[in-house]
C-alpha cells in the first residue's frame, strides 16, 4: 500500500516496531507482556467458568417442566418458568414498539436537521450522554411516576414494565442510530437533493435505508440489554410469584430475570438449581441477540 | 456494543448543507415542517425523561423530609439512616475497582499497542461480550461460586453467606469491559509520531506503552475509570443478591452490608403502601443515587473534553 511520509498507518508503525523487536526481549518487558496477557484473559475466563459453573448447577433441571411448567411452591423440583418466558417476550415487544421509533425519530432529527451550535440541541446531546449513565434502579422510579400520571393503579403490569425498559433503552438506541446514520456518506445525499428531492425525502429515501443494517444492530443490542434487566422491573411491582400467562399490555407478569432473582432468594437447594438452569436459558436469549446483531452487522453493513 | 455515552458526542452532525440547499426552496413545505417537529419532540423527549426523573423523585422526597428529620437521614444508624448505605456502596466500588482498573486497562493497553488488527478485531468484541451478562446472572454467581467455591474452600478467606467481597469482585467483573473499551479508544487515540519518537530514542514498547502513550491518554482512561465507577454504583441485583440485606457500616469487606442500590431493590420487592415512610425513603435514596452518578458522569465527560481537545 502506497503511503506518504507524513501519514503514519497502524501497520507502518508495526512494521517498524517489529525491526527494532529485539528490544522487547528482556525479562521486564516478557512480565508485562505476560501481565497485559493475563488481564486480557481474566474476563473471558471469568464467563468461561460462569457458564460452567452455572451448567453444571443447573444440570439435573434440564426438562421440559422448566419452560412449560409455573412457578411451583409444592414440588420445587418441579418448578417452572414458563411465566417468566413469555412475560419476558412480552415486554420486549412493547418495549420495542415505544422505543424503537421514538428513538430512531430522535436520532434523524439530532443527525440530520438539527444545527449543532443552537443551546437547545446541545442541551439535547449533553442530556443524552447524562441518561446512558443513568443507573437502570432510577428509570424504574421514573416509571412508577409515569405510571401514576398516566393513571394506572395497577403494578406489575406489561405496560409499567415496557415504559420502564424503553426509557432504559432509548439512549442506546438514539447513539447508535446516530452512528448508522452518520456512516452514510453525504454525496448519497447530494445526489438526492441534487435531482429534487426534499430534505425529507432524502432521509426517507436514501439515508435511512441505507442505515437499516445498524439501527438493526443498535436496536438489537438495545433489546439484549434490556431482557436481563431486573432492578427497573422489581420498582414497577413485578414480582416472581404470577402463575399465569400474560394476555395483553395490561396483564400483570413476571419476567425471567424476575423469576430467578426470586428463585436465587429461596435457600432450598431444588430452587438454586432451577435458578441455574433458567440462567442458561436466560444467557442463551442473551446470546443469541448478540449473535444476531453482529450477524446483521458483518452481513448487510455496507462498505462505502 | 456502543453504550458509552462518549459515542454521544461526535462531531457536530453533518447537517450543514442540507439545510444550505433548503434556504435556495422558495415555498414552505407543509408536511417538511410538520415531520421535522415531530422529529424535534423525539429528541426533546430525552430531554423531558431528565426533568421526569427529577421531578418524579423530588415529589416523594419533600414528603420524605416531613416525615423524617435531614439529621436522621444522614445519621450512621437508625432506622431512616442512609449513611451505612453509602458505606456499603463505597466498598462494593471500591473492591470493584480494585479488579477492574489493573485488569481493564491491562486489556485495553493489549489490544491497542499490542494486538494486530485482525487480532482486535475479535478480542475487543469478546471482552465486550462481558458487559452483555445480566446483572441478575453476575449475582447467582456471586453467590453459587466466587462466595462457597472460590472464597471460602480455594481462599480459605473467612465469609458469611452474603458480604461485601464477592458482590465487589463480581461487580469490578462487570465493569472490565466498560474500563477496556474506553480505556482502548483513549489510548489508540493517541498519535502514531509520539510512539515513533520514543521507539526512535531508543525505548522499547514497554516503555513507549507506560511512559508515553499512557500519559498521554490520562484522561481519556480517566474518563473510563470514573464511568466504570458510576456503572458499579449503579449497579443493582448484584449487590441485592451477594452484598447482604442489613445496614452495617463497617470497614471489614467479609461482612455483608447493604448498598444504595440493595436497599432499593429490597424495598422495592417489599410490600410497602404508596406514600409510607419506608417508601418515601426509596425515593430519596434514589435522588440521592441520581445526583451522584450525574455528577461523576459530568467529571467524566470534563475528561473526555480534555483528550479530545489534546489532539
Amino acid at each position: 500500500m502506497p503511503s506518504t511520509t507524513l501519514e503514519y498507518t497502524r501497520e507502518s508503525v508495526q512494521a517498524a516496531v517489529s525491526t527494532g523487536r529485539s528490544r522487547d526481549r528482556n525479562s521486564k518487558s516478557l512480565i508485562f507482556l505476560i501481565l497485559l496477557w493475563t488481564s486480557l484473559f481474566f474476563g473471558i475466563m471469568v464467563l468461561l467458568v460462569l457458564i460452567v459453573s452455572t451448567a453444571i448447577d443447573g444440570a439435573g433441571r434440564f426438562d421440559s417442566a422448566l419452560i412449560t411448567k409455573y412457578d411451583s411452591t409444592l414440588f420445587p423440583e418441579r418448578t417452572g418458568f414458563r411465566a417468566g418466558i413469555l412475560g419476558t417476550l412480552w415486554l420486549m415487544a412493547t418495549t420495542a414498539v415505544m422505543a424503537v421509533p421514538l428513538g430512531i425519530a430522535a436520532a434523524v432529527y439530532l443527525e440530520e436537521f438539527a444545527d449543532g451550535t443552537r443551546w437547545y440541541n446541545r442541551i439535547i446531546e449533553l442530556n443524552l450522554q447524562n441518561l446512558a449513565a443513568v443507573p437502570s434502579i432510577v428509570y424504574g422510579l421514573l416509571a412508577v411516576a409515569v405510571m401514576a400520571v398516566i393513571g394506572f393503579q395497577r403494578k406489575g403490569i406489561v405496560l409499567g414494565g415496557a415504559i420502564a425498559l424503553a426509557l432504559l433503552i432509548l439512549p442506546v438506541i438514539i447513539i447508535t442510530t446516530r452512528e448508522a446514520i452518520r456512516a452514510v456518506p453525504n454525496d448519497i445525499r447530494f445526489g438526492s437533493l441534487a435531482l429534487g428531492a426534499t430534505p425529507l425525502q432524502t432521509t426517507w429515501r436514501q439515508t435511512l435505508p441505507s442505515s437499516i443494517p445498524g439501527i438493526a444492530t443498535g436496536t438489537i443490542l438495545g433489546l439484549s440489554r434490556a431482557i436481563g434487566e431486573a432492578a427497573p422491573l422489581l420498582l414497577i411491582g413485578i414480582a416472581g410469584a404470577v402463575r399465569f400467562d400474560p394476555t395483553g399490555p395490561l396483564s400483570p407478569v413476571t419476567a425471567l430475570p424476575i423469576q430467578i432473582y426470586s428463585t436465587t432468594s429461596q435457600s432450598q437447594e431444588a430452587y438454586q438449581q432451577a435458578a441455574a438452569a433458567a440462567i442458561i436459558v436466560l444467557l442463551v436469549l442473551v446470546l443469541a441477540l448478540n449473535g444476531l446483531a453482529i450477524f446483521i452487522r458483518n452481513k448487510f453493513q455496507r462498505e462505502w | 456494543m456502543s453504550d458509552s455515552p462518549s459515542a454521544a458526542s461526535g462531531p457536530p452532525s453533518g447537517a450543514g448543507l442540507t439545510r444550505a440547499s433548503m434556504n435556495l426552496a422558495r415555498k414552505p413545505r407543509r408536511l417538511e415542517t410538520f415531520v421535522k417537529v415531530l422529529l424535534l419532540g423525539s429528541a426533546l423527549l430525552s430531554v423531558l425523561i431528565t426533568f421526569g426523573i427529577i421531578l418524579a423523585l423530588i415529589e416523594p422526597v419533600l414528603h420524605f423530609l416531613g416525615q423524617v428529620s435531614f439529621g436522621e437521614f444522614f445519621a450512621t444508624e437508625g432506622r431512616y439512616a442512609v449513611v451505612p448505605l453509602i458505606g456499603g456502596t463505597l466498598m462494593t466500588t471500591f473492591i470493584a475497582l480494585l479488579v477492574a482498573v489493573p485488569l481493564g486497562l491491562g486489556a485495553a493497553m493489549y489490544l491497542s499497542e499490542y494486538a494486530s488488527k485482525r487480532a482486535r478485531k475479535t478480542l475487543k468484541p469478546t471482552v465486550e461480550l462481558l458487559a452483555g451478562v445480566p446483572s441478575v446472572v453476575y449475582g447467582f454467581f456471586a453467590l453459587s461460586f466466587v462466595t462457597p467455591t472460590l472464597l471460602q474452600d480455594i481462599l480459605n478467606v473467612d465469609v458469611g453467606f452474603t458480604n461485601a467481597l464477592a458482590a465487589g469482585l463480581v461487580l469490578g467483573v462487570m465493569i472490565i469491559p466498560t474500563i477496556a473499551s474506553l480505556s482502548e479508544d483513549a489510548l489508540s487515540a493517541v498519535p502514531q509520531a509520539m510512539r515513533q519518537g520514543s521507539l526512535a530514542m531508543g525505548a522499547n514498547r514497554m516503555q513507549t506503552t507506560l511512559r508515553v502513550v499512557l500519559p498521554a491518554a490520562l484522561s481519556g482512561v480517566a474518563a473510563a475509570v470514573v464511568l466504570g465507577m458510576s456503572r458499579a454504583i449503579g449497579e443493582t441485583m448484584i449487590v441485592a443478591l451477594a452484598a447482604g440485606g442489613q445496614k452495617n457500616l463497617s470497614l471489614d469487606p467479609r461482612e455483608g452490608m447493604q448498598t444504595m442500590t440493595g436497599f432499593i431493590a429490597q424495598t422495592a420487592g417489599g410490600e410497602n403502601p404508596v406514600g409510607s415512610v419506608d417508601y418515601n425513603m426509596l425515593f430519596a435514596v434514589g435522588l440521592l443515587l441520581f445526583l451522584i452518578t450525574l455528577l461523576i458522569n459530568a467529571v467524566s465527560i470534563a475528561f473526555v473534553r480534555r483528550y479530545r481537545q489534546a489532539y
